[in-house]
Order: structure tokens, then sequence, then C-alpha cells
């Protein structure tokens, strides 16, 4: 029994370790100013995290646009109140889904590469060659990653809730016949730029900086070992998908909850 | 000046977990000449060269290059430090997304200030010295075990360094490229005025070119000497080793119980 | 160095449309217009009971949208609700003494707003009066209370 107890006890502190380490990482690679090579190297990023991944949202997006018109329009046509759909479909996109599942998709798509390949270069001793040479991979390797998931984020989820109200638009009233102008005017009367799609920003901004910290500080972290790089891509989803979700619970309830 | 060893290592305590890697490890390491470190896999070389890079921090003990503590520099003292130090890894540990032209360029680029055309200059030098510089476009996967290697070794020089520490040049390597490599290590030693550290196993090699050899073992430094006072050693650990016996005061087997009792009790552990 | 200049160009529009994205939630969405903010006039309004009207919600004049709601509070003198109004800078000086306004609501179970409607006294109504004449939310369980109460007394 004190066994067990211990036992979790050293689990409590390995945490809480883990925690420190990632936390000092994060300040030390996050800090610094960009020099011109540090831009070069953070746009490249950009590409492999941003526009790589804008292909996977964008059509996610478009298809959850478009099944939460039908699902919507189903449901509202029972109250005679199908000419709030635009207003429905905007709202859950912008407030709910489109930080949330760009998130997501981001985390599988581009964490768990961020982590395989952070992972890759720690096992072949690039990191510890590189820190040989003289130059710090905190600085080199690791802070373009994280400031490119910082920005790219928020833009996939800007694109995303577009994309998801116009595939809305295509079901709701090219197919199911919603008129197009209470599509549009009940949205516009019902969103307000600040507090639906500023607080959805602020959501995905919130979710950028916790899906890279965790995808490049599990690829900095890992065992490496073939086994532990596959090992630390798994945690990379699965970690950063449950931090997504609860910490979108958090933000939800001070944000639109009341609380706070 | 050949007085004040170039590296010291004093009195070096390190461990890893519950597992002790070193236990009081003594070395001095003259300026020029070839230092091999030599001693059985799972002996802790790799981890000893990480200490002396400053990349691992000692229990106990210090390491000095020229007179400085490694270890008490701040962050940014031991990066200028290491610029003054090359290193090349068991794998070459080459920049996977950057040319083999790139690769050797990094260090210039990072460091100096260097203007495009003397950068292509240098780099074009230092590849010809391991005669790559017909692979300069190649990228990092297109290369062989031992073309990587060399292309790292011009990585690793690309700087002038005057201390290259070598993590395991030799292993894995067909008889050709290992025999390109030792003639490589020891014409760059000699022409650069280099101070070079071997880590091997490679004990036939090694002792071609090392002008000094340390042999560690169990943490501690077994022997030491030039490789000819090494070959007729007394010691049977050190001949064991040196002459690569099988079976010796270093055993074959891991620690077990007596096989016959183990073979003869069905319900013991496994 | 061509491959880097198609990847800049690439993280060049990558991020455009990320801004051509915000604008259009901005500007299709969120109903904004690019004109700076028109100036507006406060006008405050006693009602006896706002139902389920919210800041923010819309005021129309002859279902035109003309101001929003810019506060609810409770007036402790009366207590009733007061709600202070924002409206267009266009009608400041143009609504007359006896303006009405209602809590109205848009279809069944639409959102609740406030429609004013103009009567005919020649004075007029300037920034910071109150409107008397006004006429509080339909609250659905007391008309069907009102509604019951008369069938029994029929």
């Amino acid at each position: 029994m004190i066994q067990r107890i211990r036992r979790l006890g050293r689990r409590g502190c390995d945490l809480l370790e883990a925690f420190g380490r990632a936390g000092i990482f994060l300040a030390q690679s996050a800090v610094g100013l960009p020099s011109r090579e540090g831009l070069y190297l953070w746009v490249r990023q950009m590409h492999f995290v941003g526009v790589l991944s804008l292909a996977i949202v964008l059509v996610s997006g478009l298809f959850i646009g478009m099944v939460l018109s039908l699902q919507g329009y189903t449901i509202l046509v029972d109250f005679g109140a199908e000419d709030a759909l635009g207003q429905m479909v905007a709202l859950s996109l912008l407030r709910e889904l489109a930080p949330v599942v760009a998130a997501l998709l981001f985390a599988g798509r581009a964490g768990s590469a961020l982590t395989a390949e952070i992972g890759l270069m720690k096992a072949t001793e690039q990191l510890t060659s590189m820190e040989m040479i003289g130059v710090d991979p905190l600085r080199r390797v690791v802070a373009p990653r994280l400031w490119a998931g910082f920005v790219s984020l928020p833009l996939l989820t800007v694109g995303f809730g577009v994309v998801g109200i116009y595939g809305g638009y295509l079901v709701g009233v090219d197919w199911l016949g919603v008129f197009e102008g209470s599509y549009w005017s009940n949205m516009q009367a019902s969103v307000d730029f600040i507090d639906d799609v500023g607080n959805g920003i602020i959501k995905s901004l919130v979710f950028a900086v916790v899906v890279t910290w965790i995808a490049v500080f599990q690829g900095y972290d890992l065992v490496p070992t073939s086994e532990g790089i596959s090992r630390a891509t798994t945690r990379t989803v699965v970690y950063s998908s449950l931090a997504v979700l609860g910490l979108d619970f958090v933000l939800t309830a001070v944000m639109f909850g009341g609380l706070a | 000046m050949s007085d004040t060893p170039f590296v010291a290592v004093e009195g070096l305590h390190f461990s890893r977990g519950d597992k002790e890697i070193f236990r009081g490890v003594d070395m001095t390491i003259q300026r020029g000449g070839i230092t091999a470190i030599m001693g059985p896999s799972g002996s802790g070389k790799t981890t000893l060269l990480k200490l002396i890079g400053g990349q691992l921090l000692p229990d106990a003990g210090r390491v000095l290059i020229e007179g400085q503590d490694v270890h008490r520099q701040s962050r940014k003292a031991l990066f200028s430090m290491r610029q003054r130090m090359g290193m090349l890894f068991q794998s070459g540990a080459l920049f996977s997304d950057l040319s083999v032209f790139e690769n050797v360029a990094f260090p210039l680029r990072v460091h100096t200030d260097l203007p495009g055309a003397m950068v292509r200059d240098l780099v074009l030098m230092k590849l010809e010295a391991v005669g790559l510089r017909g692979a300069r476009t190649l990228m990092p996967s297109e290369l062989s075990g031992g073309m990587a290697r060399r292309v790292a070794l011009a990585r690793a020089i690309a700087l002038d360094p005057e201390l290259i520490l070598y993590d395991e040049p030799f292993v894995g390597q067909d008889p050709i490229s290992m025999g390109v490599l030792v003639q490589l290590i020891k014409r760059l030693n000699q022409a650069l005025g280099l101070t070079s550290i071997v880590v091997s196993h490679d004990i036939k090699e090694t002792l071609t070119i090392a002008d000094y050899v340390y042999v560690i073992a169990d943490g501690q430094v077994m022997a030491h000497g030039t490789p000819k006072s090494l070959d007729v050693d007394q010691d049977p650990r050190v001949s064991q080793f040196v002459h690569g016996e099988p079976d010796g005061p270093v055993p074959f087997h891991y620690p077990a119980v007596d096989f016959v009792s183990d073979m003869l009790s069905p319900g013991g552990p496994r | 160095m061509k491959r880097s200049k198609t990847m800049e160009l690439g993280v060049g529009l990558f991020m455009l449309a990320g801004i051509l994205g915000l604008v259009f939630l901005g500007l299709r969405v969120s109903g904004m217009t690019l004109q700076a903010p028109s100036d507006t006039f406060r006008l405050e309004a006693n009602f006896a009971n706002i139902g389920g009207l919210k800041p923010r919600a819309r005021v129309t004049m002859a279902g035109v949208t003309v101001g929003r709601v810019a506060a609810i509070e409770l007036d402790t003198d009366w207590y009733d609700a007061r709600v202070v109004l924002e409206l267009d800078d266009d009608l400041e000086g143009q609504l007359s003494r006896d303006t009405t306004a209602a809590i109205l609501t848009s279809g069944l179970l639409g959102e609740q707003y406030v429609g004013l409607s103009v009567g005919g006294d020649p004075e007029t109504l300037a920034d910071g009066d109150t409107i008397r004449d006004t006429q509080s939310a339909l609250v659905l369980e007391e008309l069907i209370q009102q509604f019951v109460s008369n069938m029994v007394s029929d």
C-alpha cells in the first residue's frame, strides 16, 4: 500500500518536473529578437506548418459547414425559424467549431509532423552536432517552428470559419432554399465582430500556443530511438487534443458563460 | 607550450540514474597529436566526449580546456568555446534539410560574416580535403555512410578548430572507407596542426594513427601509454582488449547464476 | 533558391488569405461597415417590463434599424427598467416628443427589439431626453393568464 502511494508520489513529481522542463523550454526558445536569418527560417516553417495544413483544414471546414447547415435546417424548420440558419451556422462555427476543429486537425497534421521531425533530428544527433558547432538548437530549430505554429493556426481558423460559412450557404441557400437575404442578414444581426469573431480568434491563439508547444516539446524531449519517436508523436496528438478540448471548456465558460 | 595540457580531465564522476559511468577519470591530452580513448562498448566513451564538449554536466570533477573549466562557463562563453572545437558524430549528423554544400557552409554562415564568394571557396576547399568536392549538390540522404562521415568531417573543420573530437569514426564502415577515414584523420591532423581525440573500439585502426592511448573500463582509466607500450602491457585486461580475445577478465557471459543449476530448475524465474 | 521563392510566395498568399478571411468575417458575417461608426445620440425610455430584451438589441423605426440598445438598468425610483437607446445622429431633433417606444418580438420565438413610432407633437426629443410613452414587452405567461381569467369571467 505504502509502495503504491510512493509510486503515485513519484509520478506526481515526474509530472511536475516535466511541466517545469516544458516551461523553461518554452521560455528559452520563444523569446529573443528574430534576425533576418530567423525570418527566413520562420517562412520555411510557415510553409510546412501552415500552407501544407491549409488543404485539410479548408476541406474539413467546408464539410462541417455543410453538415451544420443540413442539421440546423431540419431542426429549425420545425419551429418555422429556418431564417435563423445563417445565424446558427455562423455562431457555432465562429465561437466553437472553427477554433476547436482546426486545432485538432492542426495537432494531427502539423503537430505530429513537428514532433517526428525534431525527434528525428535528435535521434540522428543533428541537434547535438548543432550545439557543438556553437548554434543553439532552441533558437535555430525550435523557435521558428514555435512561431510558425503560433501564427498559422489562427490564420487556419479564420479560413475554416470562412469556408464553413460558405459551405453552410451552399447547403442552406442553394440546396434547401433558405432565402439568401435572411441567411446573411440574420447572421449579420447576431454576429458581433469583437464578441464572436474576436473571441474565436483568441481561442485559436491559445490553442496554437498549446498545440505547438506540446508538439515541439515532445519532439525535443523524447527518447531518441525509433520507438521513442513513434510514442512521442502519439503523445503529441493525444495530449494536444485533450488540452484543446479541456481548455475550450474553460475559455468558453469565461468568454460566453458569464464567468469572470 | 606543450607543458600545459590542452585538455585536462580531473577526477571526473558521472552517473546516469543509478548507474555509475565514471568513477574518477583523469586524463591529460597534449596539444597537437592524436589521442585515442578506447574501451569496450558501453564503457561510456561517447559520454566522455559529451562531457568534454560541455553537453553533459559531471557529478564531480572538472574538464579544463586551456585551463578554463568547461562546465563553469556561461552559455554564451560555452558556445564560443565550442566554435574552436569540431566534433564528428557516429552517424555523421548532417542536417538532413540542407545539401552537402550548405552543411559545410553552415558553421561559416552562422559564425562569420564572410561574403558569399569566400564562403564558397572555403567550403570547396574543405570538401576537396575530404575528396567530395563533386558531391556538393547531393542531399545527405543520397550519401553512403562513409561519405556522410567525410562530409561531416569537412563540416567539423570548416571553422579551422583547434580540437576535433571523433566519436567512433570507424564503426560500421567497409574496409575501403575505413582506410580512407584513417588516412584522413591522420593527414588532417598533421596538415592543420589539430589536436584530435578519437573515441573508438576498433583497435587495429586506432592504434595505427594514435600517438597516445587511454583505455577505459569500469568507469576508470585502466591503462594509458603509447600504442607500443600498450601492446606489450602485462595487465591481462589490457591485453585481452588490445588483442581482441573473446573471453578473459572481461567476461563473455553477462552475470548469471550457474548454468547447470539454472537449466535444472524448471520452476525458477524466467 | 528558386524553391524558396515559391515557398515565400506560398506563405505570403497564405497570410494574405487569412487577412482577407478576417475582413470577410468582419464585413459580410458580422455586418460591420467600412464607414467610421456614425455619431449617435442617446435617449432613455422606461418600461414596466422589458421581457427578454438584451443589450445590443436593435432599435427600429418602421422596420428600419436606426440604433441599438446601449444599456439596461433598474430604475430604483420607480422600480422599472430604464433602457438607454443609442440612435443615429440624423434622427436628433427629428423625433417628436410623444414618440412611443415598444418592445416587440420578431416572429413567435425570435429576438426582442425596440420599435419606435413618431407622434405628432411639434416639439422634438434631444440627446439625453426620456421617451414617456412606452409599451412593455408581451410576456406570454401574462397573456395566457389574462386570457384564462377572461374566459372564466365570461
